[in-house]
């Protein structure tokens, strides 16, 4: 009997039941259909977009094609985009996540008047989204010159609150007060210290930190919507969108086809690297909701 | 200062300057924006609190704000039971392949809301699509998804598929860290799984439906990018004041009504703003 009990809370040995597994596939199904629409859709030619049924393949196989298309499209564009949009992540992204991570050590290591309220400052900035304070910083951005260029797309990116918790809640745990103090007995500086002991020891929240920070860059859209006009500078959620409104001007060129395989084409990174780095993501979500 | 004190403000430096310049310069200045008023004859002149009371008599503002107000009614508790829901089903242990469940529902998180936006605009079109094949094949005339009088129910269901996910992983993460005696505890006691979700799970996910639930407000009153979007794809659904950030972004760059605009933000950023904090207030409890 008392084998029995200890079975019964052991997750693993529950039982599996197909009619919940079943069930909750109708989600999987929600969620995963219209990705499988994107890649079978990037296969088709534009008549086939269009005359087609959507969750099969079309008559011709057109993918290479739709890829060679999209990216020699307006003397190849959508590379410029590529590379715009690899830019504003590696440079917005690595830098915020670097300053939240001398951010959130410096709030977690230094006792420092004024602390707690930089951080009450801060912590209401972690559910406010970009987008609240979007039209303000341009009309702000304007009267300093910076709209149309790359700083304006990088500079608002460069804050993360949510970046600074998470780098907080890691530098608590995970770097021992000890080891600083012996640094410090030894002589070494704050900064090497930070750099050479406790940034190896932060390196799995500085994965997620900056995975998160990956995401937000990588989609962002209103921003580069209304700070850029220039379609050199436009990273690829704004490039996609203006060769998608082609369409509704007068005389414009209708490329939904390019429009789709450009989709396709955006989304492969960002999902290779969350299915690479799943441990990630799932510890930085716990870290981040369950902390109470 | 002691020198202690000095090393944490440099720590902390580089990012309250950052976070000065993004966060809390663009409010003064949008506050500074909001007392005043550009004319093209006549010029600037400061006009108080005009701009606001003008903001609140103001019938398209309100109808931006109750749309995203129903919204937030319908489609954030739609959104989190269903994550809830899925969390609990793969939390139980009973289904197959628990952990690709996990990664594949979460995956329309990686998908911009721009590229879910127009894969949503090409899959619901009646023109082609599927809607429009349901229709030519089986001879029906289903509403037009993208028509105004569902296109709220469409952008509700863009918003769900790619945040659905994203929650299911908070209140998952929320359940993994329930402590296992209280399950020993319920497995002595004989209690069934619905009386183990109800008196231990539900309770131990109060915290993390909290913090989803504040997030998906703040973003229904943020509102922008899907409707953008498909206002080029469903060109006659979206108006200019279809949600408080279309207002805004309208009224500057196609109004040329900075001033007003600046109002207008401010009201929406600093509202959101308040919400985020008393959340803080309430979760971070103890923190320090």
């Amino acid at each position: 009997m008392k084998k029995n009990v200890t079975m019964g809370v052991t997750k693993k040995k529950t039982k599996r039941s197909t009619v919940l597994t079943l069930v909750t596939g109708l989600m999987l199904i929600y969620t995963v259909l219209p990705l499988v629409w994107l890649v079978l859709s990037a296969t088709k030619s534009q008549e086939d977009l269009l005359g087609t049924f959507g969750l099969w393949f079309g008559d011709d196989f057109a993918l290479f094609q739709n890829i060679s298309d999209t990216f020699t499209y307006q003397d190849g564009i959508f590379g410029r985009w590529v590379l715009n949009t690899v830019f504003y992540v590696v440079v917005g992204a690595g830098g915020a996540t670097l300053l939240a991570a001398l951010a959130g050590y410096g709030l977690a290591k230094f006792d420092f008047r004024g602390r707690r309220a930089v951080f009450a400052i801060v912590l209401g900035g972690i559910a406010v989204p970009p987008t609240a304070l979007a039209v303000p910083t341009f009309l702000m951005f304007a009267k300093m010159g910076l709209t149309d260029t790359p700083w304006a797309v990088i500079v608002p990116s460069l804050v993360s609150p949510f970046g600074l918790y998470l780098m907080w809640t890691y530098s608590t745990e995970a770097v021992p007060n000890e080891i600083l103090e012996s640094a410090r007995v030894d002589g070494a500086g704050e900064f090497r210290s930070f750099f050479k002991l406790a940034l190896p020891l932060l390196a799995p929240g500085l994965v997620t930190v900056l995975l998160f920070n990956l995401v937000w860059t990588w989609n962002s859209f209103f921003m580069p919507l209304i700070m850029l006009k220039n379609a050199d500078l436009y990273p690829l959620t704004l490039g996609l969108y203006s060769w998608n409104r082609q369409a509704n001007t007068v005389g414009g060129d209708v490329v939904f086809d390019l429009v789709i395989t450009g989709s396709l084409l955006t989304i492969i990174p960002l999902t290779v690297v969350f299915l690479l780095l799943q441990r990630y993501w799932q510890s930085g979500l716990a870290a981040g909701s369950v902390k109470q | 200062m002691t020198r202690r004190s000095w090393i944490g403000w440099q720590f902390t430096g580089p990012f309250l300057a950052v976070f000065a310049l993004v966060f809390l310069a663009p409010i003064g200045y949008s506050a500074y924006l909001s007392v005043f008023r550009t004319r093209l004859v006549g010029g600037t002149s400061f006009v108080g609190l005009e701009n606001y009371t003008k903001a609140l008599s103001d019938p398209q503002f309100w109808e931006a704000l109750t749309r995203v107000g129903l919204f937030l009614l319908i489609q954030v508790p739609i959104m989190l039971g269903l994550a809830l829901l899925v969390a609990l089903a793969i939390d139980s242990g009973r289904l197959y392949g628990a952990g690709f469940f996990r990664v594949a529902i979460f995956l329309p998180y990686a998908v911009p809301s721009v590229v879910a936006t127009l894969m949503a605009g090409f899959l619901y079109g009646i023109r082609f699509g599927l809607v429009g094949s349901i229709n030519e094949t089986f001879g029906l005339s289903l509403p037009d998804p993208l028509g105004p009088s569902w296109i709220l129910v469409t952008i509700g269901n863009i918003v769900t598929w790619q945040y659905v996910g994203y929650n299911m992983l908070i209140l998952y993460s929320g359940l993994k860290v329930i402590d296992n005696a209280l399950y020993e505890a319920a497995a002595i006691d004989g209690a069934s799984e619905f009386r183990i979700i109800r008196a231990i799970k539900l309770p131990a996910l109060r915290g993390p439906l909290v913090v989803a639930g504040i997030f998906s407000i703040v973003g229904s009153f943020q509102l922008f990018n899907e409707p953008q979007v498909l206002d080029s794809l469903a060109p006659n659904s979206v108006t200019t004041y279809f949600t408080p950030n279309i207002y805004a972004y309208q009224l500057s760059f196609a109004g040329q009504q900075v001033n007003y605009s600046a109002t207008i933000a401010l009201l929406m950023g600093v509202s959101t703003m308040i919400v985020a904090y008393l959340f803080q207030l309430r979760t971070m409890r103890g923190s320090l």
